[in-house]
């Protein structure tokens, strides 16, 4: 309990607690002495604003009754459940600390119930695991939850950096291992700011070329002075021919798709500022029975299937 | 001197009628952003009108402009005429009118324009938070001052409630506003992580606790008994409510962490102290409603009367609602649902409205000498209100209790049933439900803002010589 300076506030978090819960049975009980008889109730004496007046009819006994009720399950609910500082309770139940947790049985009761399911397909290689209709059928769902807020529940992608999964275009390549890599372990894709180095006309340039490598420049001249500086600066990992490099995530830049927008101004901005992507790992998070079969999933789709 | 023999209603009426128009403002935009979430185009692509900047505009309105006005309003009224004295430091009160006022339109230009805290109910910057602060300590002296120059002894019942909602607002506000200011419009909280965030729910638990409960019972304690005509159920009741219910709402915070990264220690005594929380609750609805005992025909032919106990009706349902949805067990259930959304509402339109709108009928045309323009209308805004309040709070429980099951649903394989995109989907028709319920209550909210202009057209203000006190 690294939050509190001392070990002492177990006790002042205790004391404050049952002392709550002291004062309201006091309360209730000072207050339930000498009971007038039921209606016959007198009023106080007190007037203000010329007719405020008060009865003093006994506390009703069904809601007396009531908040013993509620006080006598609240110290029950603090012997079983941790709730008195350090005190663990007597049931020794906790949220998500240790086997015993209520997460930690979640958990296990799970994969008991429906681990078998993933390890049988976890048998199976992906092209053929791809081509089973009842895997595919959960690989879906589970593409749909946890895949589709970035990808979209076509796996088409959407602007902004969250690739197409439907076509052949592969940032990291497409071969199962390599799929199956990208989702357990991440991806981290990284184009440096390029405004500064290439200034205001090299920026024009080089946007030029690039575009020009998927048959899109209106400028032929600006294209040609911005090779020489893509051939310095860019091919070492978009490669000579712009071609990219999928050991890095390098993309293709000659295909007319595009990760962060087609326009020329989309292309500029990319140049200029740099991007950052990441793909999330999910090796710990899903476990790797299920990444299999999502990996298996995402191949068919590539496949057309 | 003359104006020693009669009443402050001046800043009573200033309240009372900012009370109206806050409550036409604040709802209007609870209105659209419950359109937004049903037809999300009318977010118009324009930032400053987005549902994520509206919807603090809306609680902000709804809370702290028109539920504020009001509490101002009756505490000022009822802390004099129950201490038989006018109010203390009139200087003063005329600044927290204009102050409180001056909060509330920083507040509606700055929200909209993106500055915020991120804080729940306390989403408006440090310069802003000084000058809530400097209007509430003015607030505390006035109400205080008129207390202690009081000329009967006992402190009247409303009272107590109205001084433990100025006062633990007060706290609530230092404690959470706490930030380290970095610009004149961004400032950090001084708290980090699971801290920050009990902190937070300290505050905004007790904001529903002590803003939107003590301060309205203590509304309730004077205007049932003046409308009815009949003393108050019991004194001892009220002791025994008033303190237990001060007590405990101040731990019920943490059944809104429930299974967080806040401590397992924490949650379970939030949870505790929130079901003890029931009884004390319930015995304010218990004083209000049977306060009526032996004038229950009144009901019938009086429809401020009805507003009223209609409130302390909802007053109880959303009481005995909190404490079970705080059991961490059917929290698991209602937590990040509609259900939630459902619940305060219950208890914002159901409890803190309806008994402001009651409240302000029995007072607006006290404070300028006329008899209401037409008491058909009250009728006619209860009705329209009521019908508003049942389809909003129906359609977001099950809207919620649909969620939280898709949510929690599980196929033979062990993947989740439904996306969340589905649930979406199916919350949709209840959105559109809940919308028609707003505009209900919209609707009865003008017609009183209709009624209230006729009554006060061309009225001259009421003064009102103090009494001597009875003894």
């Amino acid at each position: 309990m690294a939050d509190f300076t001392s070990n002492y506030w177990t006790w002042y978090i205790s004391a404050g607690v049952l002392g709550g819960i002291i004062f309201c049975f006091w309360l209730v009980l000072w207050q339930s002495k000498d009971r007038p008889e039921e209606g016959e109730a007198k009023p106080t004496g007190h007037v203000w604003d010329e007719n405020l007046e008060e009865l003093n009819n006994p506390l009703p006994k069904w809601w007396l009754n009531m908040f013993y009720i509620t006080l006598v399950f609240g110290i029950v609910y603090l012997i079983l459940y941790p709730g008195l500082g350090t005190w663990a309770g007597v049931l020794k139940w906790s949220s998500k600390d240790g086997p015993n947790s209520q997460y930690a049985r979640e958990i296990a009761r799970a994969d008991e119930q429906f681990g078998a399911i993933y390890a049988e397909y976890m048998k199976q290689d992906i092209p053929t695991l791809s081509q089973n209709p009842e895997a595919m059928k959960t690989a879906t769902r589970l593409f749909i939850n946890y895949c589709s807020v970035c990808h979209g529940s076509d796996a088409a992608g959407q602007p902004g950096g969250f690739p197409n999964l439907r076509d052949t275009d592969w940032l990291y390549g497409g071969k199962p291992a390599q799929i199956e890599q990208t989702i357990l372990d991440g991806r981290q894709g990284v184009m440096p700011a390029w405004g500064q180095v290439l200034g205001k006309d090299g920026l024009f340039n080089v946007t030029e070329y690039v575009l020009s490598l998927s048959g899109r420049s209106n400028n032929i001249n600006a294209a040609a002075e911005g090779k020489v500086k893509f051939q310095q600066l860019c091919s070492s990992c978009h490669g000579a021919d712009g071609k990219g490099n999928q050991a890095i995530g390098a993309p293709n830049l000659t295909d007319d798709i595009w990760l962060h927008g087609r326009s020329q101004k989309s292309v500029m901005a990319t140049i200029e500022k740099g991007r950052q992507g990441r793909m999330p790992d999910h090796r710990t998070f899903l476990g790797e029975d299920k990444v299999h079969l999502l990996a298996a999933y995402v191949y068919g789709l590539s496949q057309g299937r | 001197m003359a104006t020693q023999d009669t009443y402050n209603y001046s800043v009573v009426r200033q309240f009372s009628v900012m009370t109206i128009i806050w409550g036409v403002v604040g709802m209007l935009v609870g209105v659209l952003i419950a359109a937004q979430m049903a037809w999300p185009v009318l977010n118009f692509d324009t930032p400053w009108l987005t549902f994520s900047r509206l919807r603090p505009l809306h609680t902000n309105a709804v809370i702290f402009a028109f539920g504020g006005s009001a509490l101002f309003a009756t505490s000022y009224y009822v802390v004099q005429r129950t201490c038989h004295t006018r109010l203390f430091a009139p200087g003063l009160a005329a600044f927290t009118f204009w102050g409180w006022q001056l909060v509330i339109v920083l507040a509606a230009i700055s929200l909209p324009l993106g500055y915020t805290t991120s804080k729940e109910y306390a989403e408006l910057e440090w310069p802003i938070d000084i000058l809530i602060t400097l209007v509430w300590v003015s607030y505390a002296v006035v109400f205080f001052g008129t207390i202690f120059k009081r000329k009967v002894q006992h402190i009247y019942v409303a009272n107590w409630f109205f001084g433990a909602f100025i006062i633990t607002v007060a706290i609530l506000h230092l404690g959470n506003s706490a930030a380290l200011p970095v610009s004149f419009t961004k400032s950090y909280s001084v708290y980090s992580g699971a801290q920050d965030a009990m902190v937070q729910w300290w505050y905004g638990h007790n904001a529903v606790g002590f803003f939107l409960t003590a301060g309205f019972l203590g509304m309730m304690y004077y205007f049932i008994p003046k409308q009815a005509e009949r003393p108050v159920y019991s004194y001892r009741l009220s002791v025994v409510h008033f303190w237990a219910l001060v007590f405990t709402y101040i731990w019920a915070g943490p059944h809104h962490l429930h299974y967080t990264a806040l401590p397992d220690w924490t949650q379970s005594v939030g949870m505790v102290f929130s079901l003890i929380l029931l009884a004390p609750s319930w015995g304010g609805m218990i004083n209000g409603i049977m306060t009526l005992s032996g004038a229950w025909q009144k009901l019938r032919s009086d429809p401020i009367l009805r507003f009223l106990i209609v409130s302390v009706s909802f007053y109880g349902m959303s009481t005995f609602e909190g404490p079970m949805m705080s059991i961490k067990t059917v929290n698991a259930l209602s937590h990040y649902t509609d259900w939630t959304i459902g619940h305060v509402h219950s208890g914002a339109l159901g409890w803190v409205a309806l008994v402001s709108m009651g409240s302000m009928y029995y007072l607006i045309p006290r404070l300028f000498n006329r008899e209401i323009y037409s008491v058909k209308l009250i009728e006619v805004h209860f009705w329209v209100a009521t019908i508003g309040i049942i389809l909003y709070i129906t359609s977001m429980w099950v809207s919620g209790v649909m969620q939280g099951l898709m949510w929690r649903a599980v196929n033979p394989d062990g993947t989740l049933t439904y996306s969340f995109v589905e649930s979406v989907q199916a919350m949709h028709p209840f959105y559109i439900v809940r919308w028609l319920g707003g505009t209900f209550f919209l609707l009865g909210m003008l017609i009183m803002a209709y009624n209230v202009f006729k009554t006060i057209k061309g009225a001259t203000p009421a003064e009102a010589a103090i009494p001597a006190p009875a003894h």
